[in-house]
């Protein structure tokens, strides 16, 4: 089950240009809006508003810099979506072996023993 | 459609396909795999609602198409018709390997599409094959490296 917070998470990296954002945000750390706007082939209102929601999700932040405003990536909350997203595929890998478990179990005990083999 | 989205996991098992359908259709199978109870009929738009412990959540069948493919939504909001956008989807594929073995794939999709334009859409299944969580597993080792020690 996700929460609403989850939510907004997923949306936020799903789209492949804030995604962009994202990764140079993440790689380079300590950057501001007109240094990504020269990075990516979109135009730095588009920069802007990625950075909005991004912020909103709580994968970066922004703090001053002097006179400019510099972005960061909010490590803890990224490690949280990776651990929930880790859990959603280990529930499955444990459901799936449920499901093989009594798939086989009801498969033998209707299939009669085949005499040698 | 959902290649690479998300979540996708499965599983290789000896039984037919036949069989394996009944165990993931049947209320008194998915009990022991999935929910605690679970009431649910499967068949194509049926309402069913599935109790985890003392949580539970509304489940609204898609696909019914025995033995190959089965596709539900849940986790939407409450009162809601669930659809892309507001749910994640979640589908089994079942794919005979011989007479009596079965490949049983899963994926869990979700927002991810939510109120794309179909060339949006296509650009992301494109060049995202890796999914989420090898996206948020590469950013995090990433970080990792980044960060000081």
């Amino acid at each position: 089950m996700t929460t609403p917070a989850d939510d907004e998470l997923w949306s936020a990296i799903a789209d492949p240009s804030r995604r962009r954002v994202l990764d140079l945000v993440v790689s380079n750390g300590d950057v501001s809006a007109s240094w990504l706007a020269d990075r990516v082939p979109f135009s730095r209102q588009a920069v802007a508003k990625h950075l909005v929601v991004l912020e909103r999700a709580g994968l970066v932040s922004r703090r001053k810099r002097g006179r400019e405003v510099v972005y960061q990536v909010q490590a803890d909350r990224l490690d949280r979506a990776t651990r929930a997203m880790a859990e959603l595929a280990a529930q499955w890998d444990q459901r799936l072996a449920t499901i093989k478990r009594l798939a086989e179990a009801a498969h033998a005990a209707t299939t009669p023993a085949v005499p040698g083999g | 459609m959902t290649s690479g989205l998300v979540i996708e996991r499965e599983v290789v098992i000896e039984a037919p396909a036949e069989v394996v359908w009944r165990t993931i259709t049947e209320p008194d199978q998915i009990s022991q795999w999935f929910a605690d109870r679970v009431d649910l009929v499967v068949e194509p738009g049926a309402h069913g609602y599935l109790q985890f412990g003392d949580q539970g959540g509304s489940v609204v069948v898609e696909t019914v198409d025995p033995p190959r493919r089965l596709s539900f939504r849940w986790n939407y909001p409450a009162g809601e018709d669930p659809v892309t956008g507001n749910s994640m989807l979640v589908e089994f594929t079942l794919t005979p390997e011989g007479a009596e073995r079965t490949r049983l794939r899963v994926t869990e999709s979700g927002h991810e599409l939510r109120d794309w334009p179909g060339r949006e859409k296509q650009r992301y299944a494109d060049e995202h094959r890796e999914g989420w969580a090898e996206y948020l597993d590469r950013l995090a080792s990433v970080l990792a490296d980044r960060r000081p020690r």
